[in-house]
C-alpha cells in the first residue's frame, strides 16, 4: 500500500477503472468486463512498469483529468489525444512524470473513442471476484469516475528505461469485422445473411461497453419468437427484434434470448471498441472451422 | 445432442430438454474436476443448452461429445439449501387461481417441491430453479413491473427464482425472502449456483 493517489478533476463522459476483467463467473450471471481495448491497456501498463493485471482508467470520447498526490508516472494509450500536465503539452504513448499536486489532462481523441491511463502502481480499488473492473451492466466493481473522487494507487515498480516504440493508430475509415456464422444463423433468411455481408452498416451512437450497436438494414428472420435463454460469448453478434446487429463487448449479458447470427473473433474487438459513432461497418461472414465436423455424425 | 460452433473458441451444446442440459452440465463439471476435460474458460448452462468457451479445439470436443454417456440427474439430491419465505407476494392469489387451489395450497405445493438451480443469468446470483411439474408452470405477467423488490420470490414458465436485487421483472411474485442471494464479499458470493438443490420453507415453519 502506498499513500499515492489521484483525485478526479474532470471525470469526462464515462471513465471507468478497468483491468483484465473477471472471466470464469459467467455461470453465476457475472460477466467478464475488463478493458475494451486490451492491447492498449497492456501497453499503457508496460510503459509505466506495471504488470498487465494492474488497473487502468478507460476514458470515453472526452478524456478526463486527474490531480496527482505524490509523484506519479503516467502513460496514455488507446485513442490518440492531446495530453497536458498543468497545461503544458506532454507525450502521448510514453511514460510521463506528473509531480505531486499537478493536474494531468487527457483531452478528446483526435480519432478513436477510448483512452487508457496507466498510473505507476495501478489503480488500487477493492477487487470484486478478483477484478477491479467496472461492469456497467451488472454494477459490479467501482462506480464510474466522478468529479472529486479519490482513487488510491498501488506500490510502483521501476519504470522501464528503454522507450518502447508505440504505434500511433491511424483513423479508421471503415471497421471491417470477420464474423464466424452461428450458432443461430439458421434463424435468418438467406437474404438476411447476404445483407449482413453487403449492407451498409454503421456504428450507432447508442453503443456502450455492453455492445456496439449498428445502424443500417434490418436482418430478416426465418423464425419468429425468442430462443430459450442461452449462454452468450464475447464478440457475439446478437440480433434483437429490430433486426439491427449488436456486437457484444466486455460487459455483455451472460445469457440471452435473441439469436446470435455469428461471432467476431476476440482479436478484432479492440478495433470495434475504438470505432466512433457513424463509422461504416463491414461484416465479412464465413463458416467457422468446427462446422466442417457435423456433430453427431462425425463420431466414429 | 447438437454441438454448434460459436466463433473460433466455443461450443453451444443444444439438448432436447432442460433436464438433459442440467445432466450434461453436471457431467461436464464432474469431468472438469477429474481433469478429463480440455481447458475451458467458462461452462455456462442455460435453458436447453450448455456453452463452453475458451476452448483450444472446439471441433474435437464437438466430435467427442456424442460418444459420452451422460448419467441422468440423481433423483435423491440431498444437501438441499433451505430458504425461508414469507408468502406475501402480490400475485399469490393469481397463481392460486391459475393452479386451481387456494393461497394455502400454493404454499403447500411450493414447500413440497424439490427445486434445483438449472442456471443463472439476468443479474449476478439470479438462479432459474426447476422442479415444478408442468401443470404448475405459469406465464409471465402481461405487463412487467418496473421495480421488483430485492428478495421477491417469483414464478415464470418452468422456473422459480428469488431476485438478488431490486430490478424490473415480469415474474409472478408469490412471496419474499430475507436470504442474501448475492454478496460479493462472501465466499461463495452466489447462494444459488447451477446444480444447487433448494427447498422453500414457509417462515416460522422451521
Amino acid at each position: 500500500m502506498s499513500d499515492r493517489a489521484i483525485t478526479v478533476v474532470r471525470a469526462g463522459a464515462l471513465s471507468t477503472v478497468q483491468d483484465l476483467g473477471r472471466p470464469g463467473h459467467a455461470h453465476l450471471g457475472v460477466g467478464r468486463a475488463g478493458a475494451l481495448d486490451e492491447p492498449a491497456h497492456r501497453l499503457a501498463n508496460r510503459l509505466v512498469g506495471n504488470g498487465p493485471e494492474a488497473a487502468t482508467v478507460e476514458t470515453t470520447l472526452t478524456g478526463c483529468a486527474v490531480r496527482a498526490h505524490g509523484t506519479v508516472t503516467v502513460a496514455v494509450t488507446g485513442a490518440p489525444c492531446p495530453v497536458t500536465v498543468d497545461g503544458r503539452p506532454v507525450a502521448w504513448g510514453a511514460a510521463v512524470r506528473v509531480p505531486d499536486g499537478s493536474v494531468l489532462d487527457v483531452g478528446a481523441p483526435t480519432h478513436g473513442l477510448r483512452g487508457y491511463l496507466a498510473f505507476s502502481g495501478g489503480v488500487d480499488v477493492e477487487p470484486v471476484l478478483g477484478s477491479r473492473s467496472t461492469d456497467v451492466l451488472s454494477g459490479l466493481g467501482p462506480p464510474p469516475l466522478a468529479d472529486g473522487a479519490v482513487l488510491a494507487l498501488g506500490a510502483p515498480r521501476p519504470v522501464p528505461a528503454g522507450p518502447d516504440a508505440v504505434p500511433f493508430p491511424g483513423p479508421v475509415r471503415e471497421l471491417v469485422l470477420p464474423v464466424l456464422l452461428g450458432p443461430r444463423d439458421d434463424w435468418f433468411t438467406d437474404a438476411a445473411l447476404r445483407t449482413l455481408a453487403s449492407g451498409g452498416f454503421s456504428v450507432s451512437a447508442a453503443s456502450n461497453r455492453i455492445g456496439m450497436r449498428t445502424e443500417g438494414p434490418a436482418l430478416e428472420r426465418a423464425k419468429e419468437g425468442e430462443l430459450p435463454s442461452e449462454g452468450m460469448v464475447l464478440g457475439a453478434v446478437q440480433v434483437p427484434p429490430d433486426g439491427r446487429p449488436v456486437l457484444f463487448l466486455a460487459d455483455h449479458p451472460t445469457t440471452g434470448g435473441y439469436p446470435v447470427v455469428g461471432v467476431v473473433p476476440e482479436r478484432w474487438l479492440p478495433a470495434a471498441a475504438q470505432a466512433v459513432p457513424g463509422t461504416p461497418v463491414r461484416f465479412v461472414p464465413r463458416r467457422p472451422r468446427a462446422a466442417a465436423v457435423a456433430p453427431g455424425q462425425a463420431a466414429p | 445432442m447438437r454441438a454448434l460452433p460459436v466463433g473460433d473458441g466455443a461450443l453451444l451444446v443444444e439438448l432436447d430438454s432442460g433436464a438433459a442440459a442440467e445432466a450434461l452440465h453436471a457431467e461436464l463439471l464432474r469431468r472438469a474436476a477429474a481433469h478429463e476435460l480440455p481447458p475451458v474458460r467458462e461452462i455456462v448452462p442455460a435453458a436447453r443448452t450448455v456453452l463452453l468457451s475458451g476452448l483450444a479445439d472446439p471441433a474435437r470436443l464437438a466430435a467427442e461429445l456424442p460418444t459420452w454417456t451422460v448419467p441422468p440427474l440423481a433423483g435423491d439430491r440431498g444437501g438441499a439449501l433451505d430458504i425461508a419465505v414469507r408468502y406475501d407476494g402480490p400475485d399469490l392469489a393469481d397463481v392460486a387461481a391459475l393452479w386451481d387451489t387456494s393461497p394455502e395450497g400454493v404454499v403447500r405445493i411450493l414447500s413440497e417441491t424439490e427445486f434445483r438451480v438449472a442456471f443463472c443469468g439476468f443479474s449476478p446470483g439470479f438462479g432459474y430453479l426447476t422442479g415444478l411439474p408442468p401443470r404448475y408452470h405459469v406465464p409471465r405477467r402481461a405487463t412487467p413491473r418496473t421495480r421488483v423488490p430485492v428478495g421477491s420470490f417469483g414464478l415464470a414458465g418452468p422456473y422459480a427464482g428469488v431476485y438478488p436485487r431490486s430490478s424490473p421483472g415480469g415474474w409472478q411474485l408469490v412471496g419474499s425472502s430475507d436470504a442474501v442471494l448475492w454478496d460479493h464479499s462472501r465466499e461463495p458470493a452466489a447462494l444459488f449456483a447451477p446444480g444447487t438443490s433448494v427447498r422453500f420453507v414457509p417462515e416460522g415453519a422451521r
